[in-house]
């Protein structure tokens, strides 16, 4: 191993410099005299001072401490982060979309209008729904939307009464910070043994205080919940709403459709679902999509064709108005766009499954090491328990997790969700072939073997990375953000 | 893993320490092991009421965020200021130094309901359900 590579400070000796300037044209006078009215900062900025090459070679070599998806497996559970193919930049680098302006007349950009306009029917045809709107930047985003969607719509109806919105404890983190954000209280559903929604306590709390009930189906156990009928039938004989959190929607493409199962309003994650570069804080891009009674209420503007032309469409009577300046991550859009152009709906449907045959082969690979919560058949993802390691050995989840990091392949989500204790989450998505399923599976096995034979030196992992265990309760608790001179 | 004999704990591993009137709250020793460790805790106001079941704390962990159910009703008198700073005061002696807050009991009937050392012991043994 290389070892720690020095920060740019580091490596600066005064007076190298990766410049050369053309001799001076004017006279030569001190700065303080062509800027005398106190512009000039008193002490040197102390820049870095390297040549080109060294410049070049520490930011390449940083480059190469990154981990992603081009580089190796990546089965981070709910965040889907399959291989984003090539194509996708190539169309999103058309000048045509690269080269125009958020102000530019609408005649002038017909082409972006017209992939927007399309990309909306696309999304609303794969989830079943009526309409939607390309403004959200991202997933949590979409989900504030969607519930501000919902509390419009009560509103609209002189319904003031409804103060909460349900979720079940095996939700995504976003959900109920969703819900609070967007005003409401937010009560919690418990699990059934089955992994899915408990239908008693649900029939139990849904009344007519309740705005909507927020799920993911499949949920963040990789389970399909079955009752799924059954529960859009209580919250909606209720007067409820019910909101799809379109995270998982990677096991559903052309198979199910949310707005069939009942769902009256929903987001996707252009960069999970349909293949658009995420993991570094964006940019992404979480689309809504609604059924008919709710589509008065999308934020603005949403793309229109009129039969001869795009256009944007500002006058949407019950608008909650704008969430987002412009008209959503535009090139983000630009590489859904081209994902589900290149695969067409056999293609997603074909994707769709072989992200859950990858998930069950990959399950069925390790149970023999790691136990299983709820012994069913997952869908894109799934939730293992080191249950008998951890009593047996004293190795935990983060053990097993910074251990995989020797083996060259980033860990699954850990201790998500909370419902199962030392919870493994794995989501291997489509783009795996056996052999990385298979290469990830042997080093699960060969780690629980570790466990065994050697634990401290799994309490001690990772060993052949960069830096070693790092102290996260350090780094919680006192963060050093910045670099700062004599630190 | 053991637990004083002279506390009181709940089904969702907080305990209570009572000394007269008063009664120190906190989470067990299973929980600190439970949630890694510990980096926030989040205090209540003293003054304010608490009901048996109510959320009077949050504690934070590299691994999660988890709230604290009061084990009994009463008015916090006293919060522990030291694990503001040191909130590892948790993980190192949950029952001790650790503790969260006191409260005023207002009906000490309720003790009744909690789980003696051996009944906790025993929670804590088989998993300590899902909280």
């Amino acid at each position: 191993m290389r070892g720690l590579e020095p920060l740019i400070f580091e490596v600066s000796k005064p007076g190298r410099k990766s410049y050369s300037l053309p001799a001076l044209e004017v006279e030569k006078k001190p700065m303080s005299e062509y800027l005398p009215g106190g512009e000039l900062r008193e002490a040197p900025a102390e820049l870095p001072e390297v040549a080109e090459v060294d410049l070049v070679r520490h930011f390449t070599r940083l480059s190469q401490l990154n981990h992603g998806v081009d580089i190796g497996f990546y089965p981070l559970g709910s965040c889907t982060m399959k291989y984003n193919p090539k194509i996708n930049e190539e169309v999103a680098n058309l000048p045509g979309f690269t080269d125009i302006h958020p102000y530019a007349p609408e005649e002038t950009v017909q082409g972006a209008l017209q992939m927007m306009y399309e990309l909306q029917e696309y999304l609303a045809e794969i989830a079943g729904m009526d309409k939607v709107s390309l403004q959200p930047a991202a997933g949590a985003h979409g989900e504030l939307t969607g519930i501000h969607i919902i509390r419009a719509y009560h509103e609209s109806r002189n319904d003031s009464a409804r103060t909460k919105i349900l979720i079940p404890d095996a939700a995504h983190g976003t959900n109920p910070a969703s819900g609070v954000l967007a005003g409401f209280q937010t009560v919690q559903i418990p699990s059934n043994s089955r992994g899915g929604v408990d239908i008693e306590a649900l029939d139990k709390v849904m009344d007519e205080t309740v705005a909507g009930l927020m799920l993911t189906n499949p949920n963040t156990l990789g389970l399909f919940d079955e009752n799924i009928e059954k529960i859009q039938e209580i919250v909606h004989k209720r007067g409820g709403l019910l909101y799809y959190d379109g995270a998982n929607a990677n096991a559903i493409m052309g198979i199910a459709r949310p707005g069939d199962m009942g769902f009256d309003v929903l987001h996707f994650n252009l960069h999970k679902t349909f293949s658009t570069p995420h993991g570094g804080g964006g940019p992404g891009s979480g689309p809504v999509a609604v059924k008919k009674d709710l589509a008065p209420f999308l934020p603005v503007p949403v793309v229109e064709f009129d039969g001869e032309k795009y256009f944007l469409n500002y006058d949407v009577p019950n608008t909650i108005g704008r969430v987002k300046s412009f008209y959503g991550n535009f090139l983000v859009m630009v590489k859904a766009y081209a994902y589900i152009r290149s695969l067409g709906p056999d293609g997603l449907r074909e994707a769709s499954k072989d992200a859950v045959l990858n998930a069950n082969y990959l399950l069925r690979r390790i149970t023999e090491y790691y136990d299983l919560p709820y012994d069913r058949h997952c869908k894109h993802e799934f939730v293992v328990s080191p249950q008998r390691i951890k009593k047996e050995t004293g190795c935990h989840t983060m053990d097993i997790s910074k251990r995989l990091l020797d083996y060259g392949v980033h860990p699954p989500t850990n201790y998500f969700p909370l419902i199962v204790d030392e919870a493994i989450m794995v989501e291997p998505t489509e783009t795996e072939s056996k052999d990385s399923l298979d290469y990830f599976a042997d080093a699960l096995i060969a780690i629980a073997k570790e466990a065994y034979s050697n634990p401290e030196m799994l309490h001690k992992a990772p060993h052949t990375t960069v830096v070693g265990r790092l102290d996260e309760a350090g780094a919680a608790k006192n963060p050093r953000l910045r670099w700062r001179k004599g630190m | 893993m053991t637990y004083p004999a002279n506390l009181k704990y709940t089904e969702t591993h907080e305990y209570v320490k009572v000394e007269g009137n008063k009664a120190y709250l906190g989470i067990t020793n299973f929980a600190q092991d439970q949630l890694g460790d510990i980096v926030f805790v989040e205090l209540p106001e003293v003054g304010r009421e608490i009901k048996a079941g109510e959320i009077f704390s949050t504690v934070e962990s590299v691994k999660a965020v988890s709230d604290c159910y009061a084990p009994l009703s009463g008015k916090v008198v006293e919060v522990n200021d030291k694990v503001t700073d040191s909130p590892d005061l948790l993980n190192k002696d949950p029952h001790g130094e650790g503790w969260i807050c006191a409260i005023e009991v207002s009906d000490p009937k309720e003790l009744d309901k909690l789980m003696d050392v051996a009944a906790y012991e025993k929670h804590a043994a088989e998993g300590g359900g899902n909280h």
